[in-house]
């Protein structure tokens, strides 16, 4: 029990916690293994949270792909060496925040240093292609792509970014000589 | 041929395959993002496997889906091009892509699938209420 906090420490951690999410207008922050049960729990919440809201239904189908799409990345690639992005134990952070003219879906999981150029590659092309482009990839990818053992089809990043209309906003940041933290934030627009 | 009937989950769609001549009825409709997706598709796959050896004189198949993943695109294309090898032996195929009439996102994916299966392709709008 070494790593734990001290009870004043605790409390000032909660209270910080709590502090920066009110600023940062974080409904959801989950740190932990993503699985299926995670998975539909979040996006049934966020449905619920958006209905009470009375965000309009493109916003919410767009909400609620998105977050399919970053949750499976973490929970399919996860354990698959051969596949580009390999998160250990499918763990990830996952972090939903709202003001009044967007959505931002963002998830962070450690990644493979070897496998960065490839991923970085992948996603700078996605970012690179119009409406139209990124349609005829989705085609190619779905016609010629092979589901991972997982499940993975390799196409969520491209429906990330066709289904928000928007960049793909990521980073890596090094851990050690093997590992790097991947974050990815996407936005949908809560207009329409 | 046997009559396959799955009910619809918040995560995994209604499934009817029902090639009875008189009545038959092949649908797939709701929510699709199973866990794993090739297990819940595998039964849909080889039941089509086995009806395209004697399809009935018309096959007429249902899309009316919600929403789906990727993963879960990936195995309707799989269903789409066995239809399309039913097509192309010479049997008469339609496949019925239903979409909700506010949801261009679901119109667009019907008309991206009958752009990459060469199969009779039908967009169905309907309105929810």
């Amino acid at each position: 029990m070494n790593d734990s906090l001290h009870p004043k420490e605790s409390l000032d951690f909660v209270y910080d916690f709590y502090v920066k999410m009110k600023k940062n207008k974080i409904n959801l922050a989950y740190e932990g293994e993503i699985t299926h049960q995670i998975t539909k729990a979040f996006t049934s919440l966020t449905e619920n949270n958006m209905n009470i809201d009375n965000d309009p239904n493109s916003v919410q189908k767009k909400v609620f792909h998105v977050m399919v799409e970053c949750l499976q990345n973490i929970s399919k690639h996860a354990e698959n060496r051969h596949d580009i992005i390999s998160s250990k134990d499918g763990r990830g952070i996952f972090l939903v925040s709202k003001d009044e003219d967007e959505y931002n879906i963002t998830t962070g999981n450690v990644v493979k240093t070897k496998s960065v150029p490839d991923l970085k590659k992948m996603l700078e092309n996605i970012n690179n292609l119009d409406k139209e482009g990124l349609k005829n990839l989705y085609k190619q990818q779905m016609r010629e792509g092979r589901l991972s053992p997982k499940g993975g089809a390799g196409l969520g990043f491209i429906d990330i970014a066709r289904k928000t209309g928007e960049k793909l906003i990521y980073s890596f940041l090094e851990i050690d000589e093997s590992n790097a933290f991947f974050v990815l934030t996407s936005t949908i627009s809560r207009e329409k | 041929m046997k009559v396959i009937k799955i009910h619809g989950t918040d995560d995994t769609p209604q499934v009817i395959l029902d090639a009875t001549p008189e009545t038959p009825h092949l649908e797939i409709s709701g929510r699709s993002l199973p866990e794993d997706v090739v297990t819940f598709y595998a039964p849909i796959i080889e039941w089509l496997e086995e009806y395209a050896g004697a399809p009935l004189g018309k096959t007429v198949f249902n899309f009316k889906l919600e929403y789906f993943n990727t993963a879960s695109s990936k195995l309707l294309l799989d269903i789409l091009l066995k239809l399309e090898d039913i097509h192309e032996d010479g049997h008469e195929v339609l496949v019925k892509w239903h979409y909700p009439d506010d949801d261009e996102d679901m119109e667009e994916a019907g008309q991206e699938y009958a752009d990459i299966v060469e199969v009779p392709f039908e967009q169905v709008s309907y309105s929810i209420d």
